[in-house]
């Protein structure tokens, strides 16, 4: 991995002074990045600092207070209500914005009444309403790809953490996304799981897909990622490629994150 | 011990075993419908629906479901309005007034017991569903619901074999299901403890029956709730996929 390699592509998504607000609280306090297509980000920062919320804001799980979402060539619509609650203005354009966005969770959230092929299934399907033959066929190649095509017909909850994780990313690849957003993939595991997930994520970053990883995998940020953005209490401290800031001794508040 | 008059009791009670079964099922079916309406009231957080459904629970689970039946069959019948209406024509006819008494009265109950199973789908569960551009309906109808019915189903097969029991309420305005039909038998014979002891052997039976429906269905939509019983099909599936290529 170059950290040049895909700076002068296309950007695939943009955030411009992003603001949150939880009730008084102010978790994000004008955060402004993008990610250009093929580009793999690390986004690293402690707990609260709002690394998360800012992923999430990426698809509109959460919405921001102000500040504006543009995913590929189309910034997400919002309006403020007669309350002053800011919420996207057209619920379609999310839906079709999100289905383009695949997203892989802390917490996998499989849905636990499916098996895995129809967890990989369900969106190419109902949402993207592609022919059913077809998705099968390709979520066998995905779910082999991802090492568990042995699974298909196994429900979650007889999987381990690893491979729950695995098939989580299977459903997120299955529609197809241009962009895939980590939100501590390995966090809930066991740490002898944590190595498959990120092996199967490393594979998706040398095929050159467009990432952004919410991560405390120092490994993985420092590696496998173009650029890494470290967040401090709501705002980007320091950004950079990983050579570059982890070799950055001056900049004290990282190194101590590093080192733990 | 008069066996033949046992058997006899037996015979005489089992044709009112449809009808029985027709009020318990038509009204949990319809009833169901209700429930789910008022559940989402409740749960939708907008104030007037919330209260209507909370009234409508209060009122309904907190009488007697027999005072309910009098009001419905007897009560409505002294408005000329009522009379007058087109919901005469149910109205008029006590079937008619078993199936609404039951119908409201078990929605009550079952909205409570859907409301629990929606409460409990996993958030996260949901989450991933937005993620992947699903909403409204669909969301509904393919990740909450089937998650909520998993979660409420030992506690509706619970309602339904109430439902079953309360059945026995109709006979007292004048339907001749099981009840009815022991009641107007034990009038013609005097002979109170035979023909109630074959009528509670009747509802033991269909109610024994139901509880194995219930809990196969259970057993069917619960296959991620126990151990993986497809390791063998698998294996050879692989291997067959292996022949071909």
């Amino acid at each position: 991995m170059t950290s040049s390699a895909s700076q002068n592509s296309p950007v695939a998504v943009s955030l411009t002074d992003l603001h949150k607000y939880f009730g008084d609280l102010e978790v994000l306090k004008g955060v402004t990045m993008k990610a250009h297509e093929g580009e793999v980000v690390s986004i690293l920062g402690s707990s609260g600092s709002g690394k998360s919320t800012m992923l999430r804001c990426i698809n509109m799980l959460e919405t921001p207070t102000s500040g504006t979402v543009t995913v590929g060539e189309e910034t997400i619509k919002l309006v403020t209500d007669r309350k002053g609650v800011v919420k996207p203005a057209d619920r379609k354009q999310v839906d079709r914005l999100r289905t383009r966005v695949g997203m892989v969770f802390q917490s996998f959230n499989l849905w636990s009444h499916k098996t895995i092929l129809e967890n990989v299934i369900e969106a190419p399907i109902h949402v993207q309403g592609r022919d059913r033959k077809d998705c099968i066929e390709e979520a066998q190649d995905i779910l082999a790809k991802v090492g568990i095509a042995d699974k298909r017909d196994f429900y979650p909850s007889h999987l381990s953490g690893g491979q729950q994780q695995r098939a989580a990313i299977a459903r997120a690849l299955a529609q197809h996304p241009d962009v895939l957003l980590f939100d501590e993939p390995t966090s809930a595991l066991d740490p002898e799981l944590v190595g498959e997930v990120l092996r199967v994520m490393r594979g998706l970053a040398e095929e050159g897909r467009t990432m952004l990883v919410v991560t405390h995998e120092m490994s993985f940020a420092r590696d496998v990622s173009n650029r890494v953005v470290f967040l401090h209490q709501g705002q980007i401290d320091a950004e950079g490629s990983p050579d570059a800031l982890f070799n950055d001794m001056s900049n004290e508040r990282f190194q101590k994150f590093i080192a733990g | 011990m008069d066996m033949q008059f046992f058997w006899e009791s037996l015979v005489t009670l089992i044709p009112g075993i449809p009808l029985t079964l027709q009020l318990a099922f038509l009204s949990t079916f319809l009833g169901a419908f209700i429930a789910l309406g008022l559940a989402m009231m409740r749960l939708s957080g907008i104030r007037p629906l919330d209260w209507f459904a909370r009234g409508y629970l209060f009122v309904f689970r907190g009488s007697p479901l027999l005072v309910q039946l009098f009001l419905i069959y007897y009560g409505l019948s002294q408005f000329p309005a009522v009379r007058h209406s087109f919901a005469w024509t149910f109205l008029r006819d006590p079937y008619w007034c078993a199936i609404i008494a039951l119908t409201l009265n078990t929605a009550a109950y079952a909205s409570e017991v859907i409301r629990g199973g929606l409460l409990s789908v996993p958030h996260g569960q949901v989450e991933a569903a937005r993620a992947c551009g699903m909403s409204g309906f669909k969301l509904f109808r393919r990740i909450v619901l089937p998650l909520a019915i998993r979660q409420a189903l030992p506690a509706y097969g619970t309602e339904l074999i109430l439902m079953v029991k309360a059945t026995s309420l109709a006979s007292i305005i004048t339907i001749m299901e099981i009840t009815g039909l022991a009641a107007k038998l034990v009038s013609e014979t005097y002979r109170v403890i035979e023909v109630f002891v074959v009528a509670g052997a009747i509802y033991l039976a269909i109610n024994f029956i139901l509880t194995r429906i219930i809990m196969a269905f259970e057993y069917k939509l619960t296959p991620h709730l126990r151990e993986p019983r497809i390791t063998k099909v698998l294996a050879l599936e692989n291997e067959s996929a292996g022949e071909i290529s």
